[in-house]
């Protein structure tokens, strides 16, 4: 085992060896370990290079807060950058590589960034690259290339990811001391509970700090409680799941890694879990992070957050180095003294920026070692990781120490004071206030059903913490209507005394070259700071953009403050005035895979498909996405082109019987006493003069006067109507008329029920249509007779009731048939067999494309919201009298006057096809720019005509019928001569459909 | 994400529902001004503060109904069925 490992101590399995790789290079650990202190242990330092110096990094932190030791983890599809290893859970076979460098970690080419560092200074590379302008995107791609962090896997995620939502009365977001304690009032009270803890185990500073809790070793109270919460029926814990982001009226979302531990997901098992918990109270017990304290060369590999170095020796018995220096300006680092001893490490000294003394607890755990009070460390010494620091004093504030003398050493453990982790308080808008004597934001005023307590409160005493975490768990469970009957007992520590932080927001400058890192994931120096505020970056949101400060994947969670005291500095303000930058979700990164859930690929959206979908796979039709819907677009037959069988099937129709799937039409069952009323008041034109067993042609606006949507509705009795809608509106439709029947006129009495679902359609077309019809529904049942045009009768086909409507958008005889979703493949089956005296075939979407381009039937390309009634050629549907949707703006004369686009037909003069979407000009343009009348908006070839021909809007086209116009491609450079024509080819006067 | 209390069916997520901005605005009628039809259709208020809103139960009853809801704060501060004066 490495020789940093203690052979005893710990919480760590022994008996359970792990082997991993860093860099291809073998390493073992022990069950218990994460990536961080099995790397500490096998004495790795240098994990990673710098973000824009190529500095060498190394393990700076013990958990969230890590700024620098980042890797990319796992190979292949699986590979994930800028994981923290200090995250990591080592897990045997486990591979992780340094990023950011070439061509290895400790020896990185791009390090020359770092020699050349006086020439890249904040807003380098914007000042430099700005001009001219246009080769910015040629610079961008080496800048991105030389600054950053690691790269993504290039191939799909193989692994699963799920969403869950979850309900409680409390939810505790952290297991430290103050959330433990929460929970074991909260769950007292018979509230259900829910507790949540990034960490594998919980237990917050409990797992690094040697503290006492009634009366006993802290992490005996840590064991009991979580084995206590654990058998009660009305708690839930949840590991390894961090509460990222808080979202209104508590709401709380959280990530769970439910498989990043193991090798892979077992079968069957996500890799993580999106929680959004939706909690009737949520006590934060989130904790607080220590923060550095800028110095000279502190980024250094061997300079390292005191809480970690203690960390890393309490709980993996891992030495960070064997000759340590402290640093700080505040208490708590004295513990790091004994930690280190502990595992073997010499504390050569304690060095203390304050002058007066520490508390007396502090000066308990200091022992032997010595203390250096009033002095700081200036800088350190060493090439790749730290071998000595300068140490020195400040006479006045403000001035450069003077030094005193090198302490050779290989460890600087810092404390410039903790920050209390407020992310989510302050997701939820909370106002924070500046606490002086911690030096730190914390908490301001109450937000309702939200308790922050412990240390993310500011209160770092742990029997304050455990006080505070049982008030708020009683208080919230009472807020939430359960009281607490039995009398809780809060856990107790000892009360201790403490001296006061003094804060130490940089050590001042010695020479202009020393480094003096703020921000040591992205570079940022005390200097980028200054000079920042020097070309007038006085804000700190400015300041956080020009300098990058807080940027990258930690947010800034160790140095963020030290940032802001040093632009306070700089303005000669206080902490406070110059504010401090925004907290937004999410807390920590979230894989996008997590985030999207279930809900992509084919997943992203529902599919639909209709009733007879199964017979359209079965005769190999070749399906086709239309918006949600699978629909059969041709039916090839064997060696046919697909074009060949398109024409086949329009011609079929035109020239024997066809029959298409129109189920995807939406269906509307309207009924009530003021149903006719209702449709009056939708449809521009009249329903209630409509016969009972006779259907019409309706079209709808939009209450701007412009058409909405379309489709024949069916009077099926006094009071009941059934609409159809297009494919595409069946849901806008629907909920159109649902707002003017429930908001504008409540008082008509109608009720409005989808039945889409419900009923299938099929459309039969085509000169032996009526043959076929009559066969299956009893001889002249279909005669013109029973059955006119736009009539509509009830029939059994196959002993199914079905509905037979008298309707035609192909310019043939016509039929819509709707069954019972159930029955359509029997009935359609039906219809095919007793067809095939008159060779029914079936046609799909292209050919009904054709078909109704040929009779110009207008469709969604047509009704794209700009046209009007008129435009179409419906002016004389809308009824002079009465209201209804959209008349009154239909009336205004910007849609009413000269020189509106009006639908027309399009022919093609030289046989040459239609460009879809082209433009109408007057005359060819010879590639130069040239005014549009117009523009196609359907084009096809017509077998039935034998030429190209389209529909067009085009200005005034009505009165320009017989002129020749061009319709101009210039994405494709094509310009087509075309005559303008009525927009009807076939059957204009409906003697076919008629008939 | 909010809860939105439907009146039929209580409080339900944000998703379930669609939401359609001012529900004070009232349809004129056929002879009204065309400023006052140009308002109805095109122009609404934007405030920073109490508003209260029409929303669609569309993933549960189907049901318009007005919300009265703080746009600064989100606190959805009551709501009623659709019922006029």
């Amino acid at each position: 085992m490495g020789a940093f490992r203690n052979s005893s101590g710990g919480t760590l399995d022994r008996t359970q060896r792990i082997r991993f790789r860093f860099d291809g290079k073998q390493y073992s650990g022990f069950q218990g370990d994460t990536l961080a202190s099995a790397l500490l242990a096998n004495g790795v330092r240098v994990v990673g290079r710098s973000f824009k110096y190529h500095r060498p990094r190394g393990v700076f932190g013990m958990g969230v807060e890590e700024p620098s030791a980042m890797v990319r983890l796992r190979t292949g599809a699986r590979a994930e950058p800028n994981v923290r290893v200090t995250e990591v859970e080592l897990f045997d076979g486990l591979e992780a590589h340094s990023q950011h460098c070439w061509p290895s970690v400790n020896f990185d080419l791009g390090a020359i960034a770092n020699v050349m560092s006086p020439l890249l200074p904040a807003g380098f590379y914007y000042k430099t690259f700005m001009w001219p302008a246009t080769k910015w995107m040629f610079y961008e791609h080496f800048i991105r290339k030389a600054a950053g962090l690691g790269s993504s896997a290039t191939e799909p995620d193989p692994d699963n990811y799920s969403r869950s939502y979850e309900f409680c009365d409390v939810l505790i977001v952290g297991a430290g001391p103050a959330g433990l304690s929460a929970a074991l009032s909260a769950a007292s009270s018979g509230a259900k509970v829910m507790l949540v803890d990034e960490t594998p185990d919980g237990g917050g500073r409990l797992r690094f700090d040697d503290e006492v809790i009634n009366d006993g070793p802290a992490d005996k109270w840590l064991n009991e409680t979580l084995r206590e919460l654990s058998k009660m029926p009305n708690f839930e814990f949840r590991f390894r799941t961090t509460a990222f982001g808080y979202y209104d009226q508590n709401m709380v979302v959280a990530l769970e890694r439910v498989s990043d531990h193991l090798p892979e997901p077992e079968p069957g098992q996500v890799r993580q879990r999106v929680l959004q918990i939706r909690a009737k109270q949520v006590v934060l017990a989130s904790g607080s992070i220590e923060r550095s304290i800028p110095f000279g060369y502190n980024d250094k590999p061997g300079v390292m957050l005191a809480s970690a170095v203690r960390g890393y020796a309490l709980k993996y018995a891992v030495a960070c180095g064997r000759r340590a220096v402290v640093f700080t300006n505040n208490d708590s680092a004295y513990a790091t003294v004994t930690a280190l001893h502990s595992v073997g490490a010499q504390v050569v000294a304690v060095v203390d920026s304050r002058t007066q003394s520490p508390g007396k607890r502090a000066l308990e755990q200091l022992g032997d070692a010595k203390l250096i009070q009033g002095s700081v460390v200036i800088k350190t010494k060493g090439l790749r990781s730290v071998q000595a620091v300068e140490i020195g004093q400040i006479a006045d504030e403000g001035d450069s120490p003077k030094k005193s003398h090198t302490i050779r050493c290989d460890l600087v453990c810092v404390s410039g004071g903790w920050t209390p982790t407020i992310h989510l308080f302050s997701h939820a808008q909370g106002k924070l206030n500046f606490d002086d004597s911690i030096s730190a934001f914390v908490p301001g005023a109450d937000i309702p059903a939200l308790h922050v307590v412990g240390s993310a409160n500011g209160e770092f005493s742990l029997a304050a913490c455990l006080r505070q975490g049982s008030d708020a768990g009683i208080e919230s469970a009472k807020q939430a209507g359960y009281e607490t009957t039995a009398s809780v007992s809060i856990p107790t520590a000892p009360e201790e005394s403490v001296g006061d932080m003094e804060p130490l927001w940089s050590v001042p400058r010695t020479g202009s070259r020393v480094k003096r890192f703020v921000d040591i994931q992205n570079d940022v120096t005390i200097d980028d700071i200054e000079l920042a505020h020097t070309e007038g970056f006085v804000s700190v949101e400015h300041l956080k953009r020009y300098t990058t400060l807080g940027m990258g994947t930690d947010q800034g969670r160790t140095s963020n403050i030290n940032g802001l005291a040093n632009l306070a500095r700089l303005r000669k303000a206080e902490v406070p005035e110059v504010g401090h930058t925004t907290f937004r979700p999410p807390y920590t990164p979230v894989s996008l895979g997590a985030l999207a859930g279930v809900d992509f690929s084919e997943h992203l959206s529902p599919v639909r498909r209709t009733p007879l979908h199964q017979w359209h796979e079965r005769n190999h039709a070749h399906l086709q996405n239309s918006g949600v819907w699978k629909r059969p677009a041709y039916y090839p037959r064997t060696g046919e082109s697909v074009q060949d069988a398109i024409l086949r099937e329009t011609r079929h129709v035109r020239e024997k019987v066809g029959i298409t799937d129109v189920s995807s039409l939406g269906k509307i069952d309207v009924q009530g006493r003021d149903a006719a009323e209702f449709l009056e008041r939708i449809y521009i034109n009249r329903w209630k003069s409509l016969q009972i067993g006779r259907c019409r042609y309706g079209l709808m606006l939009r209450e701007d006067g412009f058409v909405f949507d379309d489709g024949t509705s069916t009077r099926l009795s006094e009071n009941e109507f059934y609409m159809t809608t297009t494919t595409a509106n069946a849901g806008p439709v629907l909920e159109h008329m649902e707002i003017y029947a429930q908001t504008v006129w409540p008082e008509l009495h109608v009720h409005l029920t989808s039945i889409s679902d419900q009923w299938a359609g099929m459309a039969l077309a085509g000169p032996f249509s009526r043959n076929v019809l009559n066969t299956v529904i009893g001889e002249q049942a279909a005669s013109n007779e029973n059955l006119p045009y736009m009539g509509v009768i009830n029939a059994r086909i196959a002993d199914v009731p079905v509905l037979v409507f008298r309707v035609s958008f192909s310019g043939e005889l016509g039929y819509e048939i709707h069954i019972p979703s159930r029955q359509a493949e029997l009935v359609w089956e039906t219809i095919l067999a007793a067809g095939q005296e008159w060779e029914i075939a079936p046609y799909g979407l292209e050919a009904m494309t054709i078909l109704r381009i040929e009779k110009g039937h207008v469709v969604a390309a047509e009704l794209d919201g700009r046209t009007t009634a008129a435009d179409l050629g419906f002016g004389r549907m809308m009824k002079p009298d009465g209201d209804y949707v959209g008349k009154r703006l239909a009336e205004r004369s910007a849609l009413t006057a000269n020189g509106r686009k009006q639908l027309v037909g399009i022919k093609s003069i030289d046989s040459s096809p239609i460009p879809r979407g082209a433009q109408i000009i007057a005359e060819p343009s010879g590639g130069k720019p040239a005014q549009t009348f117009g523009q196609v908006t359907s084009a096809c070839f017509s077998p039935h005509l034998n030429q190209e021909i389209g529909l067009a809007l085009i200005k005034d086209g009505r009165l320009i019928y017989g002129k020749t116009m061009y319709a101009a491609s210039p994405l494709t450079g094509r310009e087509v001569p075309v005559e303008i024509v009525h927009h009807i080819f076939v059957d204009a006067e409906g003697e076919r459909v008629r008939g | 994400m909010l809860l939105i209390p439907c009146p039929w069916c209580g409080k339900r997520a944000q998703t379930e529902f669609t939401y359609r901005g001012d529900a004070t605005v009232e349809r004129p009628d056929l002879a009204d001004s065309d400023s006052q039809w140009y308002d109805y259709v095109y122009t609404r208020d934007n405030p920073r503060g109490e508003h209260t809103e029409w929303w669609h139960h569309t993933g549960g009853c189907r049901k318009w109904f007005k919300v009265r809801r703080n746009t600064w704060t989100h606190e959805v501060i009551s709501s009623e069925p659709p019922v006029r004066d």
